[in-house]
């Protein structure tokens, strides 16, 4: 008997019950929420860096922080680089980038997350192996709560997908916040 | 920061790190010698106990946000229920999904086969270096130290289990594995090891000295290895929640990801994952979410390759035995050890188990009963740990119940043999026992203090024991209404 069968019929030993269809899982929405408020709040409080949007040149907060960093990849139209990569880098190669912009497929209020999948990516390190990350993000796709992200299509779309909650950090010494552990040191995101 | 804060960081920061329990093979852990050692270290023990209590108020503050809490841990458990109550059916489909989205399967009915298996993949891929990021159930496997006696250079990625693993000493916790170690701690390690500047324990300094000496590592690996939280039947996905993003480092940038985990880390479908991630982070670090949630459905489009072992390694044997079944409900998020009084004050490596505090009291014997049989006397059952867990695990009473299978399987030790031998005597004879409490109250107000306090009376040695009254609530109930007919006043 193969091993998969051996641990299979031990379980099946073990599990005597009949099987019932679990109820489903309710969306528990709050009644008068301000979506983008809290979304707003939560991403801060998980240090996320906001960019407010200028009336006139609505990237200028993004372009500001561009301004003096040496190499720039961005997959969106809407902002230009100086650091071109494709579906076929290696993902080891990204380890120079200084700022990557991307856009997320959406975001989420509760825990202030933003969803980057493999498509956003191009090249999945490429939310990682930089110093620094510009996320923009439509508006419109920010939902609710965790029950609203996890009923979004990507999950079935996509090989890899990922929510991020601010850069990354670490407390593993004396409990003291560090932002930039492995990963990202900063995290800055702009509603266009 | 007050003087008096100041005065307990200099101490903390001269004082001498307390060591975990001794380890001889397969002899009886004694935590209690190790939790002495841990509270000799004053300083460590009261920084080890407020970082964890400030944990636990900070899973409070984030429970009282959320209205629907309580209807959200009904929930899980019951999730983790049916999904237990019907594990072959999950897993087969998980399984199916995942192989149809191109992850290779296999099935480990032990720490050795999971090991073997893993190594096998690796040198099938001309493995040279690992890059890893924090599981326990590797951890619980000792896979680490089975890749490296074949040669493979492995590095833990997560900061504090790279503290341990440069130690040479395992985790403490299982969300924060070196906790019970101060700066100047870790910086002594990272002198000895990453080359890092003596005496500069800027804790800052010392995390971009892991950052900067992991990434060359990260960036040249041949292999990645993660564990994983969850596994969802539907889409055959592996979910991963971590802050450093490290795993998501060392599953991306190889080519190769092998993911370790446990059968009973399955659940049905993408609505429940919501339901665990909203309680994983806020009852291990009263975080809302970790900074990366993240979601491995297959491998990657540029020949990345996916491999996921399934690991039994007793976790069949627990599902049959209905008194210990619910601790495979799991999500190991440390709460339990958080709010426990003897867990702060004792250290985690004083349990000489990859799983330590409450819910490694009742995990722990299942794996090796004689080893850990001092384990569940290690709590004083006040409930706290079964009140936070988040999955509702009745980790009191299973400590209780492990205490009552222990001694007939004769695992008791010596010292507790003879105090329950002689106490059950006095209890089962209602006139010894009348006789017995006031003797004892007599005595206890005139025995020397060396009499009382000995090293049979296990009680004494952690307690001081209650003043006395003048005398029993029995003869005092006989002298005043028994004698008197005024029992019905």
């Amino acid at each position: 008997m193969s091993n998969r069968d051996l641990i299979l019929n031990r379980i099946r030993h073990a599990c005597t019950v009949e099987y019932v269809e679990l109820s489903s899982v309710p969306f528990f929405h709050q009644k008068n929420l301000d979506i983008l408020d809290k979304f707003k709040k939560v991403f801060t409080e998980m240090g996320g860096e906001w960019l407010d949007k200028d009336l006139k040149n609505p990237l200028k907060a993004v372009n500001d922080k561009l301004a003096s960093a040496k190499n720039i990849c961005s997959v969106v139209s809407e902002v230009k680089g100086n650091y071109e990569i494709t579906s076929q880098s290696s993902p080891n190669s990204l380890h120079d980038i200084d700022f990557a912009v991307v856009r997320a497929s959406f975001g989420v209020a509760e825990t202030g997350s933003i969803c980057l999948t493999e498509k956003d990516l191009v090249v999945n390190t490429l939310g990682y192996l930089p110093q620094h990350l510009i996320v923009l993000l439509d508006p419109k796709e920010i939902v609710e709560n965790l029950h609203d992200a996890y009923a979004r299509p990507e999950w079935k779309i996509y090989h890899y997908a990922a929510l991020h909650s601010g850069p990354s950090a670490t407390a593993d010494i004396e409990g003291v916040l560090i932002r930039g552990a492995q990963g990202v040191r900063s995290l800055s995101l702009l509603l266009f | 920061m007050s003087v008096n804060m100041n005065l307990n960081d200099d101490a903390l920061q001269h004082e001498t790190e307390p060591k975990g329990a001794i380890i001889n093979g397969n002899k009886p852990i004694d935590q209690l010698e190790a939790a002495n050692r841990f509270i000799l270290a004053q300083a460590h023990e009261k920084m080890h106990d407020n970082r964890l209590w400030d944990l636990r108020k900070k899973r409070d503050a984030q429970m009282h946000l959320i209205p629907e809490w309580e209807e959200l841990r009904q929930l899980a458990s019951d999730i983790k229920e049916h999904t237990l109550e019907h594990l072959a059916y999950y897993l087969e489909i998980f399984e199916k999904n995942a192989k149809a989205n191109g992850i290779h399967v296999y099935w480990a009915i032990d720490a050795e086969e999971c090991n073997a298996i893993a190594i096998k993949i690796m040198k099938d891929h001309k493995t040279r270096t690992l890059v890893k990021s924090k599981s326990m159930l590797g951890e619980e496997c000792g896979l680490r130290h089975a890749v490296e006696k074949e040669g493979i250079i492995v590095i833990e990625t997560d900061l504090g289990e790279r503290i341990q693993q440069l130690d040479n000493e395992d985790p403490s916790h299982v969300v924060v594995p070196a906790v019970h170690k101060s700066r100047t701690d870790v910086s002594r390690v990272f002198t000895k090891t990453l080359n890092a500047q003596a005496g500069n324990n800027d804790i800052h300094y010392l995390a971009e000295t892991q950052r900067e000496t992991n990434r060359p590592y990260i960036l040249k690996a041949e292999a990645g290895m993660t564990g994983g939280n969850f596994l969802v039947a539907e889409t055959g996905a592996v979910v991963v929640c971590t802050n450093e993003g490290n795993a998501d480092l060392s599953a991306n940038t190889p080519k190769l990801h092998i993911v370790t985990v446990g059968i009973e880390k399955v659940i049905p479908k993408l609505e429940h994952l919501a339901v665990f991630i909203r309680l994983l982070s806020r009852s291990a670090l009263g975080s809302p979410i970790t900074q990366y949630t993240s979601y491995f459905r297959g491998p990657r489009q540029q020949g990345g390759e996916m491999h996921v072992i399934l690991v039994d390694n007793t976790r069949s044997t627990r599902l049959a035995d209905k008194q210990f079944k619910a601790g495979l409900k799991c999500i190991r998020c440390g709460a339990c050890m958080n709010t426990c009084p003897v867990f702060r004050r004792s250290g985690g490596l004083s349990y000489g188990s990859t799983y330590a505090g409450p819910i490694g009291l009742i995990l722990s014997p299942g794996y090796n009963k004689h080893k850990f049989r001092n384990l569940p006397f290690a709590s004083t059952l006040n409930g706290s740990c079964a009140n936070v867990c988040p999955v509702k695990i009745n980790i009191h009473e299973q400590i209780f119940t492990w205490r009552v299978v222990l001694a007939e399987k004769g695992e008791l030790s010596f010292t507790k043999r003879v105090m329950m031998q002689a106490a059950g005597k006095i209890l089962a004879h209602p006139s010894l026992y009348r006789a017995a409490i006031s003797n004892a109250d007599r005595a206890l107000k005139y025995l020397p203090h060396f009499l009382v306090y000995n090293n049979l009376n296990t009680w004494g040695r952690q307690r001081d024991l209650p003043f006395t009254p003048k005398e029993t609530f029995h003869s005092w109930y006989e002298r005043n209404y028994m004698k008197k007919g005024k029992v019905h006043e």
